[in-house]
């Protein structure tokens, strides 16, 4: 089954052409890597699905359903995709219980004792249960970004969207946010990732799509795509982040 | 990442900077309070000498600091100014809830609001524009004159609507900024959980946006206060007409001074807290290593 399904997707900001045509399907359980160059569209491919950015052309299926079709909505879309992103955008004002219970009760009608429970299962699952009454300011930030995981999981997404997730992280705690997003996609957690961390896509995609100027240049497992990419524009890149020393 | 506790000052050597805050003293230690202290008193026996020197000053101390007036006519006015304090308190409510309306009217996206948008701009220049002893003019004579069934036609109530109206104004655009210092990430990440634009707003936009704004709604608090005293344009008794009923009755300014005494009283406070506020939102943000 199709989790998510793209068709011809454009979107421009201005006379920028960001997205030129993206075709591109997700399987249920199945994790997806996205990498290419700053300002190739990845991050705005993860915001169109999530329908932060309206589309200019193409459409969006979420399971049998599409997304963006007019009148549709967008919250009850938004309950079912997790996001996560490079900044981790976590509610400075609330503590980390608060943060993780804030959308389902308001936004699933859990009661407080329910939305609690969950999120006390969620925080001692990812090693986060000492700190659930902190404020995100007193944290790490890799303690940060697993929190902010912690928050789009609570909502039980059937599709998670990982944006850059350990770019704003200090190298010694990009670790302990991979091991994260390693452990859901043990647990089948179907996910659509953005990233650099060229050995990480290596260690858990099961596809890799490398974008280029807008559009997909390049898809295959990851095995073909790092060791015998078949685009120049591809072995380029490569070359480059091998010589940055990231592969 | 910079962690607060880590840089986090003895708390004695905190709790002395804080007091002294507002003044500018901090971290220059007992010869910084002995020098200011020393120059405070200099300037003010300068100040007391040449003022008590000048030639028409034997006058104003008998119709200005007559102690004798001051005190006799201080009750009166004491009691009158309960009536500011109850404009002040009453109207601060409204003002603060009419304000936040129109800053979220104004903040709304897209095409569709534009109206409203419009409305709000145009509400608060005009709010902002017009002099409010003007305002009040007009409402306190003009409106009771319109009878309207079920409203009050007190000079005092439409002088209080003036002066809501006025002040919302002025609030709304302090409530605008601090709706517009929340980064868009932080309406982005409550949308993306499946908020709707309100919750997000509720949730997440406005109570961030309201603890930044706070020193800046005291200031207008402040003003406020001391406005309330343009209620007496209409002949209401409060604290600036008894004091001149008494001055009349005088033909001394004691009075005046008087209900200067008893507006300062509230206000200075506020003033200090204000200062205060100031201070520890800069504090926080040094702790959050720029992060806020």
């Amino acid at each position: 089954m199709t989790a998510v399904r793209l068709e011809g997707v454009r979107k421009s900001f201005g006379v920028n052409e960001v997205l030129r045509g993206i075709d591109l399907a997700v399987d249920d359980h199945e994790v997806v890597c996205l990498i290419g160059a700053s300002g190739s569209g990845k991050s705005t491919l993860l915001r169109c699905v999530n329908l932060l950015e309206p589309l200019d052309a193409g459409r969006i299926l979420l399971g049998s359903e599409e997304i963006t079709r007019r009148g549709v909505d967008v919250n009850a879309v938004r309950r079912r995709i997790g996001i996560v992103f490079q900044a981790y955008n976590l509610f400075p004002h609330m503590n980390v219980l608060r943060n993780v219970t804030l959308a389902p009760r308001d936004v699933l009608g859990l009661s407080r004792a329910e939305a609690e429970a969950r999120a006390r299962e969620l925080l001692a699952r990812f090693g986060l249960e000492s700190r659930r009454d902190e404020y995100p300011d007193r944290l790490s930030g890799g303690q940060q970004q697993r929190v902010a995981i912690v928050r789009a999981l609570a909502m039980q997404p059937e599709l998670m969207l990982l944006d850059e997730v350990t770019s704003a992280l200090d190298p010694e705690l990009v670790a302990e946010v991979l091991s994260v997003i390693r452990e859901l996609a043990e647990g089948g957690m179907t996910m659509l990732i953005a990233t650099h961390e060229m050995s990480f896509a290596r260690d858990i995609a099961k596809r890799v799509c490398f974008l280029d100027a807008g559009l997909i240049l390049e898809e295959g497992a990851p095995e073909q795509i790092f060791t015998r990419p078949r685009e120049p524009r591809t072995q380029q890149f490569l070359e480059r982040i091998i010589a940055a020393g990231r592969l | 990442m910079a962690r607060e506790g880590d840089r986090r000052p003895d708390p004695e050597v905190a709790r002395r900077s804080r007091l002294l805050e507002g003044l500018r003293l901090e971290g220059e230690g007992a010869r910084g309070v002995a020098i200011a202290l020393l120059s405070s008193l200099v300037f003010a026996v300068v100040i007391v000498v040449a003022v008590t020197q000048s030639a028409g000053w034997p006058e104003v101390r008998r119709t200005f600091f007559d102690w004798g007036d001051i005190s006799s006519s201080f009750p009166d006015i004491a009691r009158a100014f309960v009536l500011n304090v109850k404009i002040f308190l009453v109207c601060e409510v409204f003002i603060l809830v009419l304000a936040l309306v129109v800053a979220v009217l104004r903040s709304l996206p897209g095409p569709v609001f534009f109206p409203l948008r419009a409305l709000a701009v145009i509400y608060a220049d005009l709010a902002r524009g017009v002099p409010t002893i003007l305002v009040i003019a007009l409402l306190g004579f003009g409106a009771p004159a319109l009878q309207l069934t079920g409203v009050p036609s007190s000079r005092v109530f439409w002088a209080g609507v003036g002066l809501i109206l006025i002040y919302s104004g002025y609030v709304a655009e302090v409530y605008r900024a601090g709706i517009e210092s929340v980064h868009p990430s932080q309406e982005a990440a409550a949308r993306s959980l499946g908020l709707s634009r309100f919750q997000a707003l509720r949730r997440v936009i406005l109570p961030q946006a309201i603890r930044r704004v706070i020193p800046p709604l005291l200031n207008d608090f402040i003003g406020l206060q001391k406005d309330t005293a343009l209620v007496g344009t209409l002949g209401v008794i409060e604290a600036f007409n008894q004091s001149q009923i008494d001055s009349n009755a005088t033909f001394t300014y004691g009075a005046y001074l008087a209900a200067a005494v008893l507006f300062v009283a509230i206000t200075i406070p506020l003033a200090r807290l204000t200062d205060w506020l100031i201070a520890r939102d800069r504090r926080r943000r040094q702790a959050a290593g720029g992060f806020a």
